[in-house]
């Protein structure tokens, strides 16, 4: 009941923010149906629908960390999350109470992200599906990173962290706009150390039926997503006990 | 009945001492405010009263319950509205109320009820459907204060509840208050010498983590053979730099 009461409330305040919305749905849309339209004019490989809708999803889900992020700095800078920690709740409400929403959020994203691919020429088969479930991690992963920041930073912190840096290194670091292989070196070997690369492979690896490539690239992003999850649950948790949210 | 007790209440913030040894008793159902400049230990003491934050030294027993050992069972007995207002902005007035009180708890039923009497007390049947971001300073405090009784907390701990209010707002709050006194034990902790003159049963005076003087006004102005609370707050409260 406690949990379930912290929740609602967490999505409400998600959801009832339009620029939420905007951002988080409108923004990887109007980016997919623009690379589109480039793709249908000039013939570019990584463009082509298949190959671009894991791209515009990961790239979507970077938008959750800002959600989750912004909502705990919020609530910690107006002292409503100090109110809460004098109530019963305890550190487990808060961390699912912060982190379920965002789940079917996540989902839901990834869907419309989807759905809008249907009508630009994505087959529509059981290898979508399992796309979406692949890319559940990630979206962990990205939970995880707003949890981890929203503790840590103020909200204009978090605003710049999350809604330049991330969204931006997730993006040119995926192999989303352009071939990393083009680059090379140290590049790729940077993009490849970290997930996000990973998890548009995976994606991809998914929707085009290659099944035994999707776990070498799936365990990164696990991988990624557990150890900043446990972070920010340390994190969190410290806070909680300490003098200064 | 004693409903606070705080033994060597204690805290340190490196080589800071916050609060002094404090030592003090409060009944239940009494409104005791705690004066004291910007810095003596007030929000400190309150902090640690409601569980934020651990003493360094000594405990505080809250109608049986330790602050230190049980401080979840504290918590099931005690609200607070923060010097900030602290309400959930995108939620309506009433989800707000309806939030905070299944938080402790209470089933459908209970809800509504209590949601409907907050409503009426403090005249925010209006607003109800209001998103708390849209209404104005006094509303909120309003509102936030209604949240911390919504759970029918046997002490209530108002942190500076006039904070930024305009006269009138002011005024209706210390209706509101003076309504609750007597039925549960509040803690009020306030920079005008007015609003505890007016409101409080006894007064504590803190000055540099320490508690210079607890009574009555008539007390207290006696104790430093001064006419106003104010004059006896500021004899109290620079003592220490005098001697």
């Amino acid at each position: 009941m406690r949990l379930l009461a912290f929740s609602t409330r967490n999505s409400r305040e998600i959801l009832r923010d339009p620029l939420n919305l905007a951002f988080g749905i409108g923004f990887p849309l109007v980016i997919l149906f623009l690379l589109s339209a480039i793709q249908a004019n000039i013939e570019v490989e990584m463009f082509v629908i298949d190959k671009l809708i894991p791209g515009i999803a990961v790239f979507g889900l970077s938008f959750i960390s800002i959600f989750s992020g912004m909502l705990i700095a919020k609530d910690r800078g107006t002292s409503f999350l100090m109110r809460l920690f004098t109530t019963p709740l305890s550190a487990s409400d808060y961390i699912m109470g912060y982190t379920l929403p965002l789940l079917p959020m996540a989902i839901l994203q990834i869907a419309i992200s989807f759905i809008a691919a249907f009508f630009l020429g994505l087959p529509i088969n059981a290898n979508v599906l399992l796309s979406l479930i692949v890319l559940m991690p990630t979206a962990v992963l990205f939970i995880g990173i707003g949890l981890l920041t929203g503790s840590i930073f103020n909200e204009k912190q978090v605003s710049s962290i999350c809604g330049a840096l991330l969204t931006n290194l997730s993006a040119w670091l995926s192999g989303t706009w352009f071939d990393l292989n083009l680059i090379g070196g140290w590049f790729k070997g940077i993009a490849y150390a970290l997930p996000f690369a990973h998890a548009v492979d995976a994606g991809r690896a998914a929707i085009s039926g290659d099944y035994s490539s999707i776990l070498p690239h799936l365990w990164w992003v696990i991988g990624y997503a557990v150890v900043i999850m446990v972070i920010a649950v340390i994190v969190f948790s410290k806070k909680m006990n300490s003098d200064k949210l | 009945m004693i409903a606070i007790q705080t033994t060597d209440l204690t805290k340190k913030f490196q080589d800071k001492t916050a609060v002094n040894s404090l030592n003090l008793s409060i009944d239940q159902g009494e409104l005791f405010a705690l004066l004291g400049v910007n810095g003596a230990g007030k929000t400190t003491t309150i902090k640690m009263l409601t569980c934020l934050s651990r003493p360094t030294n000594g405990d505080a027993i809250l109608l049986g319950n330790s602050i230190v050992s049980n401080p979840h069972a504290v918590k099931e007995k005690i609200n607070v509205s923060p010097q900030e207002t602290a309400v959930a902005r995108n939620l309506s007035v009433k989800e707000n109320l309806e939030l905070i009180a299944q938080i402790y708890g209470f089933d459908k039923k209970a809800v509504d009820i209590k949601v409907a009497e907050m409503l009426t007390t403090f005249g925010l049947t209006e607003v109800s459907k209001d998103k708390a971001k849209t209404l104005s300073g006094g509303m909120q405090r309003r509102l936030s204060i209604a949240m911390a009784l919504i759970s029918n907390p046997q002490i209530l701990f108002l942190d500076e509840p006039t904070l930024g209010l305009d006269v009138i707002a002011r005024r209706e709050l210390w209706t509101a208050i003076e309504k609750l006194k007597g039925s549960i034990t509040i803690i009020l902790t306030t920079h005008y010498m007015e609003e505890a003159e007016a409101l409080s049963d006894r007064i504590g005076v803190m000055s540099k983590g320490k508690l210079k003087a607890v009574g009555t006004v008539s007390e207290l102005m006696a104790q430093t053979n001064t006419k106003t609370l104010e004059d006896a707050f500021v004899s109290l409260a620079t003592k220490e730099e005098v001697d």
